[in-house]
């Protein structure tokens, strides 16, 4: 029992660390994060005083950088869902060390990926107009409907679960911080205090939302897909969009996921909790997701390509040969079939293989986006000579800025919110030490939590 | 999520008892052990009020996607029609049927104004009328390749689809089809998502992407969804067909400039269609000249059609390409103004 109680109290200090204490280097990151965007916001203002000519998008290729990057970010918000309700769905136990860092994922990639509609808007000042005149008709509005549907979700979803910690926090925080600090976790808290019958409570709001927030989440990347999907766009013009857009979004949001945990677990000393085993089964599962984008794309391609109509040799031939030839190769194999080999391998199947895996699947999926969008536009409609697209400054800075803003709203998420799921962790822990037969059992996943520390 | 018990009372005093229920319950389940940091502070709050900060919690956001509709409700969008339309009301037939108006291009009459050795009159003339920014052309004749060799000059204005896509697509109602048949733009609607530009199949879209360079002139104009002028920078413009001109028995400004009158003007309900110098009836001129239309199998139902030809009939060489490239005049006028390649 004294070990139990020793246990927990590693993990409540563990969880409480990065609120206690903030070094140099925290700010140093938060000032550079800061100028990241201070220049996203000089280009932006740029962009507001002289229109969208500052960008290289025009007539021909209409939508460029910031619709890949809206739905590359909306993409990776699929992070917290997949690991939080569908993992949870099936009692993959391992993952309640991480469900909070993808939930984190999920919410502040939902508001940097809607920013960038706004900042894609040629009258930004009229946006109200998609609530005032807004018609059931246009996908546009489906996804403004899902994703405000997925946002308030995924907030209540990060919410919900993480009322016991915030009521840690207020307890053990009491009296020895900041005012702020002390009444945000009071007002959060809610009045838990553990007992039965709220306990029961929070089991069944959590059922009932895990279940809730998986069709929500596939609701809002297909029709994301169906922005593209229901033009008459020889590149995107596919049923299986949906499908395709929606795997991709798990892909990649998988690997941002593997991202944040090797950081977080580095700066907040996660090791005991955050173990090489999360690492090789999320890697595990971003292979298996590469594998359905293969079969995906071999499916889409042959369909198209076999066929030959009009508009898809251009189509092939600008993805294979020509201009975006170098972008869509590292895609095919870089991003998806590298990260299959990485986990397959012995020697690279380790925290190290699965993050570098993670950082080029991160890159080929913004450019499988990048790609999907610009490429579909190429394609002439007319007799006119193939129109080019380069982005220019102002949206290389603004993409910089909504990384910034996506890594700083993660960094000061980690400064006030409770990183690890800490009742959760602890119950799966008792659950353990206290069944029976229990040593035997924990006997392996110990095993390789030590070896990794 | 409901709470076990219908009582509706949320008096103070039942905090309460909740409260004491809740002990209650704790009480007689023992075997849940309380983690050591679950700390009972003698709070006020029970399973039920629990239950309901977490619910108003929940239903305070669930409204967020009916919002339109609520914002509709509460009369926020008044000021305009809906859906938006010209300023005009819609030209009929002395029967009292409305017009619907198209456009055929005779495109054996159409040799790009090589002949008169300038830029296509057709659109210069349109861009002159309606003040259009630099690159904007809203009918643009293509060059485009004949199976037999040569090539032959397509005007296109907007399609005025009778199925359109950018319609369809528009999340504002910012673009709508007329009771006339046409396809109109409300630029002080629109709020330059471009989407539209994606589903226009003809590529006859152009957008506002910065301060357009217009004479001091079109300032004066009265804008409408009908005459476009002047130009707003961050949203959608295209060829409107001219349907106030019309109205008042004024072709558009294209028909007048063709030197070749190879496009003709005129309402699908009177059966009628004009070039400006012989009138004739449309649906003979369309049958018996094997009329077409632009990417018919997309379904798009445009109401502009073609009579195919390669500009035989103004005596034009098929293998002579090129056409002279279209000017916008004002450039030295505006000032400042920026312009932008398409």
């Amino acid at each position: 029992m004294a070990a139990l109680s020793e246990w927990h109290g590693r993990l409540e200090e563990t969880a409480l660390a990065p609120v206690r204490r903030t070094g140099l280097r925290y700010w140093a990151l938060v000032a550079f994060l800061l100028a990241v965007i201070g220049w996203g916001a000089y280009a932006y203002s740029v962009q507001l005083r002289d229109g969208l000519v500052v960008t290289g998008m025009r007539d021909r290729i209409s939508w460029g950088l910031y619709i890949a990057t809206f739905v590359f970010f909306i993409g990776i918000s699929h992070a917290g869902t997949l690991i939080s309700a569908i993992l949870r769905v099936s009692q993959a136990r391992w993952r309640t060390p991480v469900t909070r860092m993808a939930e984190f994922i999920t919410v502040v990639a939902l508001v940097c990926g809607a920013s960038f509609v706004i900042i894609d808007l040629g009258r930004p000042d009229r946006v109200l107009n998609v609530f005032i005149y807004g018609r059931w008709q246009s996908p546009i509005i489906w996804d403004v409907l899902a994703i405000t549907t997925y946002l308030t979700g995924s907030i209540t979803y990060l919410f919900v679960p993480m009322i016991p910690d915030l009521a840690l926090f207020r307890d053990r925080l009491a009296g020895r911080t900041s005012r702020w600090r002390g009444w945000l976790y009071r007002v959060l808290a809610i009045g838990w205090n553990g007992s039965a019958a709220q306990r029961r409570s929070l089991a069944s709001a959590i059922g009932v939302l895990m279940i809730l927030i998986i069709p929500i989440a596939v609701s809002v990347h297909t029709v994301v897909s169906w922005i593209f999907a229901m033009t008459l766009r020889v590149p995107w013009n596919s049923a299986l969009f949906g499908a395709f857009f929606v795997a991709g979004a798990i892909f990649s949001g998988i690997a941002i996921l593997i991202i944040v945990m090797a950081i977080l677990r580095r700066a907040y000393h996660l090791h005991e909790y955050v173990t090489e085993k999360h690492f090789v089964n999320l890697g595990f599962l971003m292979a298996a997701f590469a594998a359905i984008m293969i079969y995906a794309n071999i499916s889409e391609l042959l369909v198209h390509g076999y066929k030959l109509e009009e508009g898809v040799e251009f189509h092939f031939r600008q993805i294979f040969l020509a201009e975006f030839a170098p972008l869509f190769w590292f895609y095919l194999l870089g991003g998806l079939v590298a990260p299959i080999v990485i986990a397959l391998l012995p020697a690279t199947r380790n925290i190290r293989g699965m993050v570098v895996a993670s950082v080029l699947v991160t890159f080929a999926m913004w450019i499988e986006r990048y790609v999907i969008v610009v490429t579909g536009l190429h394609v002439p409609l007319m007799p006119y000579e193939p129109a080019s697209y380069a982005p220019t400054w102002v949206e290389w800075s603004l993409l910089a800025a909504g990384l910034a803003l996506f890594a700083l709203l993660i960094t000061v998420f980690t400064k006030v919110f409770p990183i690890i799921a800490v009742w959760e962790v602890a119950e799966d822990h008792e659950a353990m030490v206290g069944a029976p037969g229990a040593a035997r059992r924990a006997a392996r996943p110990a095993a390789l939590e030590t070896q990794d520390v | 999520m409901c709470p076990p018990t219908g009582e509706v009372d949320d008096g103070p005093e039942m905090d309460l008892e909740e409260s004491e229920r809740a002990t209650a319950d704790r009480d007689v389940d023992p075997g849940e052990a309380i983690p050591p940091y679950a700390v009972t502070d003698g709070s006020q709050f029970g399973r039920r009020r629990f239950l309901r900060v977490l619910g108003l919690g929940t239903l305070a956001v669930v409204p967020l996607p009916i919002l339109p509709e609520l914002m509709r409700a509460a009369g926020l969008a008044e000021g305009q029609p809906e859906p938006v339309h010209g300023i005009g009301e819609p030209a009929r037939t002395r029967d009292g049927r409305i017009r619907q108006w198209t456009m055929i291009i005779d495109l054996r009459s159409c040799d790009g104004c090589q002949s008169v050795g300038q830029p296509p009159r057709c659109t210069a003339a349109c861009i002159e009328g309606h003040f259009a920014p630099e690159p904007m052309e809203w009918i643009e004749v293509y060059e485009a390749d004949l199976p037999g060799g040569g090539t032959q000059f397509i005007p296109t204005p907007c399609q005025q689809c009778q199925n359109p896509p950018c319609v369809n697509v528009c999340p504002v109602g910012a673009t709508f089809s007329t009771p006339e048949g046409t396809v109109l733009i409300d630029q002080d609607r629109c709020i330059g998502c471009r989407i539209c530009m994606a589903a226009c199949p003809y590529d006859r879209r152009f957008f506002n992407w910065g301060d357009a360079p217009i004479p001091p002139e079109a300032l004066l104009a009265d804008y409408s969804p009908e005459h476009q002028v002047p130009a707003k920078k961050g949203t959608v413009m295209k060829c409107d067909f001219c349907p106030d001109m019309a109205r008042t028995g004024t072709l558009p400004y294209c028909v007048q400039g063709c030197p070749n009158r190879a496009i003709y003007y005129g309402d699908l309900e009177e059966d009628v269609a004009t070039n400006g110098r012989v009138v004739v009836s449309a649906s003979r001129f369309l049958a018996e000249n094997d009329a077409y239309r632009l990417k018919e199998d997309l379904g798009t139902k445009p109401r502009v059609y073609y009579i195919p030809g390669h500009g035989e009939a103004v005596g034009r060489d098929v293998f002579t390409p090129d056409r002279q490239p279209t000017e916008w005049p004002w450039m030295e006028w505006a000032e400042g103004a920026v312009t932008w390649q398409r």
